[in-house]
């Protein structure tokens, strides 16, 4: 089943609209053309190195630079105390020692009073070299005072555990209040508790309680964050090159930040090497790189090294999850309790929402038809890096769809029910939808049974269940795991979703130009994305000019309308959406300027791809190239008709969109060394119309690579001192090509209905849907040895403990 | 001190420190930005580069390691024809996306094309192993490989 219709090919070959299309971007990046921030080389430009925390919780009692500042090359050391000393005229904070994170917490840009974790920012050092500015960090000395560390979530909320942000005059280590709102609670609490007492107490139905942990992982980008800052300080103008995924909204908040007027900073971001998340906040470093621009009135280039990276900048996940299941002995899913403890690390710096503190996470409901469903998330702070909406997870729905993938395989095993059967007993039916979930999500559509069974088939599931059955007989562990998940991407409407009060809608702006050539500048900005590729065939697709005739720049706040950005899979939900609007009003205008040259009435007319023409008479037609040419010349245009053929637009989002897949992994485990291997793995992925097939499975290829990698491998663990033992690609193990098996897609589409091309947006669905598959596929492995659960990673080490029934915390150095 | 290197055929010479790297060495003194720095243990693979034909990691090489020496890098790989068959093979079979880990696939891929010039798939994989990509799960990254091993220059010399 294809979702591309025929199209017409171009002059180049190109579609003129979707199918697939080899993408324009590739032409720059095999000749190691790209320009990414590290390229960027401005003239005087100097460097700038930031001096790290070793301690996790330490008092500063002083710190002396005055080594550091007498080493030849080095022109300032700036420390909390210079920044203190600088005042910030606005309503977020007095100075500059301390910044607004995106969810209305604050953050130490270097610490002044305490160092809150490992790794945090305690000086900034500009020299004329970064190896310069590397040797001046030794010189520094800082006189520490440690403190107990608070590395567990759990122990955090202990009574006398130490209190981390002393800062904000806390009582305990409790986020208890993110602008407002207090409440990270959602669903039906009275109704799911009645639901789960009365299944316990019915001897027809089974309750299943399973602690579920997601551990710490790291997104890890091949480039790590970085950015060049310069303050033009004759015209007051501020660019910043960055590694930012929204630098609409970065700018927004520099100017909340630095004081500085909106209109003098702009903001580019130049081909970014990855993000998953990593580059949607601000960190310190770039923050640095403007007032070394300040202080020393040159550019300042900081590139983190993968160290760096690893230990400071935004983590994912940090989720202890404890879900109950009740169902009847059949099979019917009755209700879901699911209780969180939040790990947010030293300052809330996740990027959700402001409506939703916990953000997308109360989704856990999932694909299936039951009533009652209630979850209530408790954050805390500890002495780890901030962060937490990391890694391609779609606003913590990774967590969600983990969580309720393995309570419902719990639940298969608990029942002795194969876990195909009792997902299908449960998936949403088609006619339910548009779906209200018991938690409020309002799915737009779905057909979940069509999906499943095309991947079942696709796998040829009963046959592999053969397989396994003589497998194990021959003591050979084979394990066949599956997830079927729902993803609400796209945020959001303005009138629910917001970060820092900034609404999440997206402006958009296409000109065509005499000749037919046209421009489209997107607020949204590429990670890898292809949106010079996929947002050109959008508007070939609306318009008929072929998609090279289209020019698509973005990643420069003074090129192009204001937008939140790309995260959370929003773009092709969001920005792609506007595409098409804006694209149908240039179309709306081209149709009353060929009435004009053609002397009828615009109703008189009819598109075809490409051209208006007089209904019944194709031959009296003016094609879009042509309209273009008279907008600009010297046509009598009817009243209201402005001249030239352009048009923006800001869309507004009326839902999220609800893209959704089901997985099957085939893994085989050796029994005596723990290790899996993956040797399948069938992804069905409905993300609705599909405008460029290539780069959609490969955005799910390279999804599926980040759930086998955090399923088996991925993680960020601290020993009791505070100590990062994720901080190098050593010891943060990331999946290569033989880890990941030749990935085995199929597709079925079902459009959302609100969206103008019926686009759901497919960026991070894998990445969400993956980790259940492969772990699901792991413990159904070693269910023979009566285990029902493990957590992430399943190292060897992991697996093995598991089987030996000792499974171990995964996300400390403790035994 | 003085280096001097052989960089795609171009002879270049800086003063430089002792312990300079030669990805920086390669990407501040020749001006050459295409090789890309990406994890300082040799784990990513991103900044590969050949020296004397061999593939090495050059953010654990000295500069001054390669003084004397023949160093190519991704700007080496086009030729008056045209791309290289791997790159083209990259752009046909969608083997990127954010371009970043590119270059140093690129260098791999086809020091060891020249060396293996039918592999199988299995080969390719391990051949890549030393490399990491965060964005296309490697699968089309085998299947560019792939491609250009069935799409030799005429002219090239596979033996």
């Amino acid at each position: 089943m294809t979702a591309v219709e025929e199209v017409p090919l171009s002059p180049a070959g190109n579609p003129i609209g979707f199918g697939n299309m080899k993408r324009v971007e590739d032409q720059r990046f095999v000749r190691g053309q790209g320009n990414y921030v590290d390229d960027v080389s401005l003239p005087g430009m100097v460097h700038g190195a930031i001096l790290r925390s070793p301690f996790a919780h330490a008092r500063i009692n002083g710190i002396d630079t005055s080594r550091a500042e007498q080493l030849p090359g080095v022109l300032a050391v700036i420390t909390g105390k210079v920044l203190e000393g600088i005042p910030r005229p606005d309503l977020l904070g007095d100075n500059f020692a301390w910044m607004p994170t995106l969810s209305y917490d604050t953050q130490a840009v270097l610490a002044t009073d305490k160092v809150r974790f490992q790794g945090q920012e305690v000086a900034f050092v500009i020299a004329t070299d970064r190896y310069i500015a590397k040797d001046a960090l030794e010189l520094i000395d800082v006189d520490y005072e440690p403190l107990e560390p608070v590395m567990d979530a759990k122990r955090a909320m202990e009574p006398g555990a130490p209190i981390i942000r002393d800062d904000k005059g806390q009582q305990d280590n409790s986020i208890t209040d993110v602008h407002g709102h207090k409440d990270w609670e959602s669903g039906n609490a009275i109704g799911t508790a009645e639901a789960i007492a009365a299944a316990q107490a019915d001897p027809d139905c089974v309750v299943v309680t399973q602690e579920v942990m997601y551990p710490r992982v790291h997104p890890a980008p091949m480039e790590t964050c970085g950015s060049v800052a310069f303050l033009d300080k004759v015209t007051g103008q501020l660019t910043l090159y960055t590694t930012s995924q929204a630098p609409h909204a970065h700018r927004t908040v520099y100017a909340m930040v630095a004081g500085l007027p909106e209109h003098k900073i702009r903001v580019i971001s130049p081909d970014i090497g990855g993000g998953f998340g990593n580059k949607v906040g601000i960190y310190p470093g770039y923050v640095l790189s403007i007032v070394g621009s300040i202080v020393t009135g040159k550019p300042v280039k900081w590139m983190e090294d993968r160290n760096e990276n690893l230990t400071s900048t935004s983590f994912a996940r940090d989720y202890h999850m404890t879900g109950t299941i009740a169902a009847t002995k059949e099979g019917k899913i009755l209700a879901v309790d699911v209780d969180v403890l939040a790990d947010h690390g030293a300052f809330n710096g996740v990027a959700q929402p402001t409506n939703y503190p916990a953000g997308f996470f109360h989704i856990f409901s999932g694909s299936y038809d039951y009533p009652n469903a209630h979850c209530k998330v408790t954050p805390v702070y500890t002495n780890k890096a901030p962060g937490g909406v990391a890694y391609a997870c779609s606003f913590r729905i990774t967590e969600a769809v983990y969580l309720i993938e393995r309570l419902v395989d719990c639940l298969a095993a608990e029942l002795g029910m194969d876990p195909a059967e009792l997902r299908l007993k449960n998936l949403l039916r088609p006619e339910q939808f548009p779906y209200t979930s018991p938690t409020g999500w309002v799915y737009d559509s779905g057909q979940y049974e069509n999906t499943m069974r095309l991947a079942l088939e696709m796998a040829d599931y009963d046959q592999l269940r053969r397989e396994q059955a003589e497998k194990r007989a021959r003591g050979e562990y084979m394990g066949i795991g599956l997830s079927f998940f729902t993803e609400g991407v796209g945020a959001g409407p303005r009138k629910d979703m917001d970060i820092l009060g900034l609404g999440m809608a997206d402006g958009i702006e296409l000109r065509v130009h005499p000749t037919g050539k046209a421009v489209l500048r997107l607020s949204v900005q590429s990670q890898g994305q292809a949106h010079e590729t996929t947002y050109a065939q959008i508007v070939a697709h609306e318009l008929g000019i072929p998609p090279e005739d289209i020019e698509v720049v973005h990643g420069d706040t003074d090129q192009t309308p204001f937008g939140l950005g790309t995260y959370g899979s929003r773009s092709t939900p969001v920005s792609g959406a506007a595409a098409a609007v804006v694209s149908r009003k240039v179309k709306d205008k081209a149709r009353q300027i060929a009435a004009a040259a053609l002397e009828c009435s615009p109703d008189d007319l009819e598109w075809q791809l490409g051209q208006w023409h007089v209904k019944g008479d194709p031959e009296r037609a003016k094609t879009i190239q042509e309209i273009a040419l008279l907008s600009h010349g010297s046509l009598e245009l009817p009243d209201g008709v402005e001249g030239h053929l352009e048009a923006t637009t800001v869309y507004n989002p009326p839902n999220l969109t609800y893209p959704y897949g089901c997985y099957v992994c085939v893994v085989d485990v050796d029994p005596g060394t723990g290790q899996v291997k993956v040797r399948r793995f069938i992804a069905v992925d409905d993300c609705g119309t599909r405008i460029n097939p290539m780069v959609v499975e490969g955005q799910v290829h390279g999804g599926i690579a980040d759930g086998i990698g955090m399923a088996l491998m991925e993680l960020i663990a601290f020993d009791e001192d505070g100590n990062c033992l994720g901080g190098s690609f050593m010891d943060y193990l990331l999946p290569t090509s033989m880890e990941c098996p030749d990935y085995e897609l199929g597709e079925t589409v079902t459009p959302s209905p609100h969206h103008p091309i019926g686009a759901k947006g497919v960026g991070e669905s894998a990445t969400v849907g993956s980790p259940p598959a492969v772990v699901n596929a792991v413990i159904d492995a070693i269910s023979p040895f009566g285990v029902r659960h493990a957590d992430m990673p399943l190292t060897p080490a992991n697996v093995w403990r598991a089987i030996q029934g000792r499974p171990v915390r995964v996300d400390m150095a403790v035994e | 001190m003085q280096v001097s290197m052989n960089i795609n055929g171009e002879p270049v010479t800086a003063d430089i420190e002792a312990r300079k790297l030669l990805v920086h060495f390669i990407r501040e003194d020749a001006g050459l930005r295409g090789t890309h720095w990406g994890c300082d243990t040799s784990n990513c693979g991103t900044c590969t580069v050949w020296v004397d034909g061999e593939a090495v990691k050059s953010c654990t090489v000295l500069a001054a390691q390669a003084d004397g020496h023949e160093v190519r890098t991704v700007e080496g790989l086009e030729g008056a024809d045209g791309l290289d068959p791997v790159q083209q093979g990259f752009i046909e079979c969608h083997g990127l996306q954010c371009g970043f880990c590119t270059p140093g696939m690129l260098m791999t891929a086809r020091w060891f094309l020249d060396r293996n010039p039918s592999p199988t798939k299995d080969e390719i994989r391990e051949a890549i192993s030393g490399q990491i990509c965060r964005c296309t799960g490697y699968k089309n990254i085998v299947d560019a490989i792939h491609w250009a091993a069935e799409h030799p220059r005429t002219n090239e010399v596979t033996a």
